[in-house]
């Protein structure tokens, strides 16, 4: 095509005062860089390092024998069990429904987008008492519950749920983004080549997305395994039982062990860092 | 937008299966139980709700959760707005860690940079003693609560403002300055008109997560009542006051009041996205 406009010539610069190029910084520059620096120096680095600190105060002696605590040892193995159930599950369903609202286009779709994110804009500890209104003993389903001997809320169970409540939309949410990004072209090829549509899944997008849906398992996993304030309206506060490790965290914390408060933190604070790195990984490839 | 739209419909396969379980996950796990909720409050009597609510320590815990949160977010706006500028325009050494260590409060569990944050600002801690000097105390008062909250919405407003201010084009600003407006004109006229709306939305967002917090805040505010007790913590005291049987009715009137917040809230933040790419 011929086009018919001449380029525009390039205003010059009328100001006798050089533009500064992109990326150079400055007097300006190196203050607002200086503010940051020393504001996420103070806010988050100091503190993350603390964590460390505060639990090898006693050395390496004092941190192993408090992770090798009982009460320690059962919060973890409950949170494992409890990220083992709520994890996969919101992970799949993360998986359905970005296919659903990533690879189509339906009316009421920005609807349902806000219904999946509702979790997110309830506090934790409302979120708890949801659980708590519909399966507790004054519940709904109470007197049901209590006929029938079963333990929900103040066990395992409960702190499940609240789990897959608090955790539900964060795979979903990388996933859209990514499943949009990656058009439908390649997944239509396999279809009209006569692949099956789980084929076409298993072959083609999920190998596209397979650093997001990484991300996905990871961020829920964490955020499955830190959950405090749902998990602490529902669960029984036993330390042994029915505490997790956040909520053992509180327990020791209270009870001034704070080795035993930061040692269990070291572990989830080491797990936000892999989660952040995961992020990283995901967004360079 | 994807090339979705232009392609014919239904070309690939799943759309009901996937759309079907996603709608049925979402109400077993979401819906049908925050409707109970909703159903619950039904039942409460019409005095009983105003007592509830007019009682002053309610009637404190929301004036604390509200003003905390707001003044947080405040903070947060400010230096967010100056991260995100500094990560945006400028190119420096330590630039990549800089903006992977914005994520830090999101990703670290709540009870955690509660408990580490109470130890750093409590009166023999390394910020706490230094503060104290200056007759400051942190740990145990509002300003307590104030730090946890401007930690946890941090990331909240960075990421917002961010992809905005890196969106933003270089030209019009040049040209403004070519047409001899000066810095001050440039940053009043052409800048803050454009980053203002998602700087709202970071606000906005950074707010609604403090109202809720729980597990940054009990450990560092010390929970008194009419002083540092927050609403999330009154809703956790009231359900554990087993020997009172209103204690519980009172729990979920306070739970149902908070939830509207939060939805009136969500509102006003997607009221904001809307006006932000209606006035791209």
């Amino acid at each position: 095509m011929i086009t018919l406009q001449k380029p525009i010539p390039t205003v010059p610069q009328p100001m006798a005062k050089p533009r500064r190029q992109a990326g150079e910084i400055g007097i300006v520059g190196a203050i607002l860089i200086a503010i940051s620096v020393v504001f996420l120096a103070l806010f988050i680095v100091v503190p993350v390092i603390s964590v460390f600190y505060f639990a090898f105060q006693d050395g390496m002696r004092g941190y192993i024998a408090a992770l090798q605590d009982s009460d320690a040892v059962a919060a973890i193995r409950l949170t494992l069990l409890v990220a083992a159930i709520a994890v996969p599950l919101n992970v799949f369903f993360g998986l359905v429904g970005a296919w659903a609202i990533g690879k189509f286009r339906f009316p009421g779709r920005g609807l349902l987008l806000s219904l999946i994110e509702l979790p997110i804009a309830v506090s934790p500890v409302v979120a708890g008492l949801i659980y708590v209104m519909l399966l507790g003993i004054h519940g709904v389903f109470g007197s049901f519950i209590d006929r029938h001997n079963i333990q929900i809320i103040f066990a395992t169970p409960g702190i499940v749920l609240a789990t897959i409540f608090v955790t539900f939309p964060f795979a979903l949410r990388v996933m859209v983004p990514l499943m949009e990004a990656m058009g439908d072209n390649e997944e239509q090829a396999a279809i009209v080549l006569g692949a099956s549509g789980l084929k076409t899944f298993f072959r083609v997008t999920a190998p596209n997305i397979k650093w997001g849906i990484l991300y996905g398992v990871v961020l829920t996993n964490a955020r499955a395994m830190g959950e405090f304030g749902a998990v602490s309206v529902v669960s029984g506060h036993i330390a042994g039982v029915t505490n997790t490790i956040p909520l053992q965290v509180e327990t020791y914390y209270q009870n001034y062990n704070d080795v035993g408060a930061f040692a269990l933190s070291s572990l989830l604070t080491l797990l936000a860092i892999v989660t952040l790195v995961a992020k990283n990984i995901m967004e360079a490839g | 937008m994807s090339s979705a739209i232009r392609l014919p419909r239904r070309v690939l396969p799943g759309f009901g299966l996937t759309l079907g379980y996603t709608v049925l996950y979402l109400s077993v796990i979401v819906l049908i139980p925050m409707s109970t909720l909703l159903f619950k409050s039904f039942t409460l009597s019409w005095t009983q709700v105003r007592s509830t609510l007019s009682d002053p320590e309610v009637v404190a815990a929301f004036r604390l959760s509200f003003g905390a949160s707001a003044v947080a977010a405040v903070l947060d706006a400010i230096f967010g707005l100056i991260i995100a500028w500094s990560l945006a325009r400028y190119r420096f050494f330590g630039r990549r860690l800089m903006d992977a260590i914005i994520d830090v409060p999101f990703a670290l569990p709540t009870a955690v940079a509660g408990i580490v944050l109470t130890n750093l600002f409590s009166e023999n801690g390394l910020y706490g003693h230094v503060l104290l000097k200056y007759g400051i105390k942190i740990a145990y008062t509002p300003a307590g609560i104030v730090t946890a909250l401007l930690f946890i919405g941090l990331p909240f407003v960075v990421r917002t403002v961010q992809p905005v201010i890196e969106d933003l084009e270089r030209d019009v600003e040049e040209a403004a300055e070519g047409l001899g407006a000066n810095r001050l004109q440039v940053l009043l006229r052409i800048l803050l008109p454009s980053i203002f709306p998602s700087l709202l939305t970071g606000f906005a967002l950074a707010f609604a997560r403090g109202v809720g917090e729980y597990g940054s805040i009990v450990f560092i505010s010390g929970n008194l009542p009419f002083k540092t007790e927050i609403v999330p913590f009154l809703i956790v005291s009231k359900l554990q006051q087993f020997q009172d049987p209103t204690a519980y009715a009172q729990a979920t009137t306070i739970a149902v009041a908070m939830l509207a917040a939060s939805l009136l809230i969500l509102g006003l933040i997607n009221f904001l996205q809307w006006w932000r790419t209606r006035s791209q």
